[in-house]
C-alpha cells in the first residue's frame, strides 16, 4: 500500500514598512527614483557615520505584533548580522536575533477544511539590502542604494501549515492585517512582501519532523502555490527512492516550473551575530503600548462583520468588498456621500472588478474618486442616465476619473425621457419590423425585446427603457 | 596560555572574515585569538549568577528619530566612494543569487 505522507510548512514573511524614511536615517524610500538618489553615508556604510532608529518603525512593528496576537518584548535591541556582499555595504545587516520586538502571536485562518491558529514565532526589525543589477554584457554588476536601509519587518511563523491552501490563507490574512493597519502595502509583484517556504515533508503519524529546505524568490501567490506542490513532490520521490532530503536553500523559478539549490547546510554562512553597539536598546513601556493599542484602526474581520449590521450588505459582498483595504475605502467614502451602499458595492464587486481583470489591475492600482462614483450613481437612481449609458460613464471615470455630471452634459447622454418624440420613433421601429410585431401578436413575448432594442439604437442608447416598454405595449 | 588555536580554526576565521594570512600571520593570529580567550576565560572566572546580560555600555534607551526625510539627493559625493561608476550605479566584480 502506499505511504500516505503530510507537509509541514513554516513562513518567512518580509514586509517592507510603509515610512517616508529608511530605517536608520533620513533618506526617503519612494519607489522608483534615479538609482542611487536616495542614499547617504548611513545608508551606504560609511565609516564613522551613525545609525539612529525611525521611531515609525518602532511603532509600525508593534501593530503588526498586536494584530496578530503577540507579545510586545518592553526591553529589545539590535543586533549586528555579519556576511559579505556587493548589496550590504556595512558587510553586516542590522536585525534582532536575541530580543525580537515581538514574539508568540498567533493569526485564524480559515480554508475549506475549517477554520485554525497559526502560530508566529516572533517578528523583528530589520533593514533591507541594495538592488544588484546583473550586467548581461559587461561582466559586472551594478549596485544601488536606493533599497538599502529601508525598514523591513520579518513575520516568522511556527511550522504549523499543511497545504498550500493553508499557507494562501496565512499570507492573505497578515496581508490584510498589514495594509488595514497601514503600515505596507505588501505587494507580492513589487516585492513589498515576500515570502520564503521552509517545506518538509514526513509520514502522516510520525513524530519526527522530516529534513526541511528553504525556498526562495515567490512572487506571487499562484507561484507560492505551484512551488510548495513541486516542493512536496520532490521531497516524497527522493525517499519513496530511499534518498536523503538534503537541508538547503532553494530558487522558485516559475517559468520553468521547477527549484534549484543556492547552498547547502554545509556551506550555510556563520553569521557571527553580536548587538550592534551603534544603538541603544529600545524600551517600551506599558503606556506606549496602551498609545499604540488606543490608535489600531478597525481591521478586516471587524468591517466585515460591521458592512453587514451597518449597511445590510450580503455575507458575499461584505466579503469582496473587504479584501483589499483600497476596495473598502472607496466603499466608505462613497457610502459618506449619501449613495446607495448595495448599488455602490454592485459598482465596486462587478463593474471595478470586471475592468481590473481585464486590464490586469491590482485593487491597489484604482486611482478614480468616490466623488464621482457617488455621483453617478445619483445620476441612475434620478434616472437622469440609463444603465447602458451608466456603463459607458463608469469606464471613462475609472479610466481618467472625469466628472460624470459634466460628461453626461457636454456628451448630450442624458436619458431621453420625451414620450411624444420616443413614440415617433417607435412607430418607425414598429413600421420597419413587422415580423417582430407578428411574432409578438403571436404570443412570442421575447419579440418585444428585439422592437427594444432597436429604439435604443435609434436613439443612441439613451431612451428611457421603461417608457419605450410602456409605448411599444400601448401600440402592440 | 590554555587555549590553542587549530590550523582549521583560523583558516575558517579568514574566510568568514574575507582575510588572506600569510604563514608567518596566521601563527601571530592563533597566539592573539588565544590569549583573547585565554582573558574572556578570566572574565567567566566572575560569578554572574542573576546579572542581567549587558547590551549596551551607556545607560541610554529609546533613542529615535522622527520620520521626516532630511536628505537630499547626495549622488555625486556618494559616488565618489565607488570603486567604479557606471549609469549612476556601484560598478563591481560580477556577483551572483
Amino acid at each position: 500500500m502506499a505511504k500516505e505522507y503530510e507537509t509541514v510548512i513554516g513562513l518567512e514573511v518580509h514586509v517592507e514598512l510603509a515610512t517616508k524614511t529608511k530605517i536608520f536615517c533620513g533618506c526617503s524610500t519612494a519607489f522608483g527614483a534615479e538609482p542611487n538618489a536616495h542614499t547617504c553615508p548611513v545608508c551606504t556604510g560609511m565609516p564613522g557615520s551613525l545609525p539612529v532608529l525611525n521611531k515609525q518603525v518602532v511603532e509600525y512593528a508593534m501593530a503588526v505584533g498586536l494584530a496578530t496576537n503577540c507579545d510586545i518584548t518592553q526591553y529589545n535591541k539590535f543586533d549586528r548580522k555579519n556576511y559579505f556582499y556587493p548589496d550590504n555595504p556595512q558587510n553586516y545587516q542590522i536585525s534582532q536575533l536575541y530580543l525580537p520586538i515581538c514574539r508568540n502571536g498567533k493569526v485564524e485562518i480559515e480554508t475549506d477544511s475549517g477554520k485554525k491558529f497559526v502560530g508566529i514565532h516572533e517578528i523583528h526589525m530589520e533593514e533591507d539590502a541594495g538592488k544588484l543589477i546583473h550586467d548581461e554584457w559587461d561582466d559586472c554588476s551594478l549596485v544601488d542604494y536606493n533599497r538599502s536601509g529601508v525598514p523591513l519587518i520579518e513575520i516568522v511563523s511556527e511550522p504549523d501549515m499543511r497545504s498550500s491552501d493553508e499557507v494562501i490563507a496565512y499570507l492573505d490574512k497578515l496581508r490584510l492585517i498589514i495594509q488595514y493597519l497601514g503600515a505596507s502595502d505588501c505587494k507580492l509583484n513589487e516585492g513589498s512582501m515576500r515570502a520564503d517556504v521552509n517545506l518538509s515533508v514526513r509520514e502522516v503519524g510520525a513524530a519526527e519532523f522530516g529534513t526541511r529546505t528553504e525556498m526562495k524568490n515567490l512572487n506571487s501567490f499562484k507561484a507560492i502555490a505551484r512551488a510548495i506542490e513541486n516542493e512536496r513532490e520532490r521531497q516524497i520521490d527522493l525517499i519513496e527512492e530511499g534518498k536523503q532530503v538534503v537541508q538547503e536553500t532553494r530558487r522558485w523559478d516559475d517559468n520553468k516550473g521547477y527549484s534549484y539549490a543556492m547552498r547547502s547546510k554545509e556551506d550555510a554562512q556563520d553569521y557571527r551575530y553580536f548587538p550592534d553597539p551603534d544603538l541603544v536598546p529600545v524600551v517600551i513601556s506599558d503606556e506606549w503600548i496602551e498609545e499604540v493599542k488606543g490608535r489600531q484602526p478597525e481591521l478586516r474581520d471587524e468591517k466585515r462583520a460591521r458592512y453587514k449590521k451597518e449597511y445590510g450588505l450580503p455575507e458575499y459582498d461584505a466579503d469582496i468588498i473587504t479584501s483589499a483595504k483600497r476596495m473598502a475605502d472607496i466603499f466608505e467614502e462613497t457610502v459618506a456621500l449619501g449613495a446607495n451602499p448595495k448599488k455602490v458595492s454592485n459598482y465596486l464587486m462587478v463593474e471595478t472588478m470586471h475592468i481590473l481583470n481585464e486590464k490586469d489591475m491590482e485593487v491597489e492600482d484604482i486611482s478614480f474618486s468616490p466623488e464621482n462614483l457617488a455621483k453617478l450613481i445619483k445620476l441612475v437612481e434620478s434616472n437622469a442616465i440609463n444603465s447602458s449609458v451608466a456603463k459607458e460613464v463608469f469606464a471613462k471615470i475609472f479610466d481618467e476619473d472625469i466628472n460624470p455630471e459634466k460628461y453626461v452634459e457636454e456628451n448630450g447622454l442624458k436619458m431621453d425621457n420625451d414620450e411624444d418624440g420616443l413614440r415617433k420613433i417607435i412607430e418607425e421601429v414598429v413600421a420597419e419590423n413587422p415580423q417582430s410585431v407578428e411574432d409578438y401578436r403571436n404570443g412570442k413575448e421575447k419579440a418585444i425585446g428585439f422592437l427594444v432594442g432597436q429604439t435604443m439604437k435609434a436613439t443612441k442608447g439613451k431612451a428611457n427603457p421603461g417608457i419605450i416598454n410602456k409605448i411599444l405595449k400601448e401600440i402592440l | 596560555m590554555s587555549n590553542v588555536i587549530s590550523d582549521e580554526t583560523i583558516e575558517y576565521v579568514g574566510i568568514l572574515a574575507k582575510l588572506e594570512l600569510g604563514e608567518q600571520e596566521k601563527e601571530q593570529a592563533k597566539k592573539d585569538m588565544a590569549s583573547m580567550l585565554d582573558y574572556i576565560d578570566k572574565l567567566n572566572e566572575l560569578d554572574t549568577e542573576g546579572v542581567e546580560p549587558m547590551s549596551h555600555v551607556f545607560p541610554v534607551n529609546n533613542v529615535f528619530r522622527e520620520d521626516v526625510v532630511t536628505n537630499g539627493d547626495d549622488r555625486d559625493n556618494i559616488l565618489k566612494n565607488a570603486p567604479e561608476e557606471k549609469n549612476r550605479m556601484f560598478n563591481v566584480p560580477k556577483t551572483f543569487d
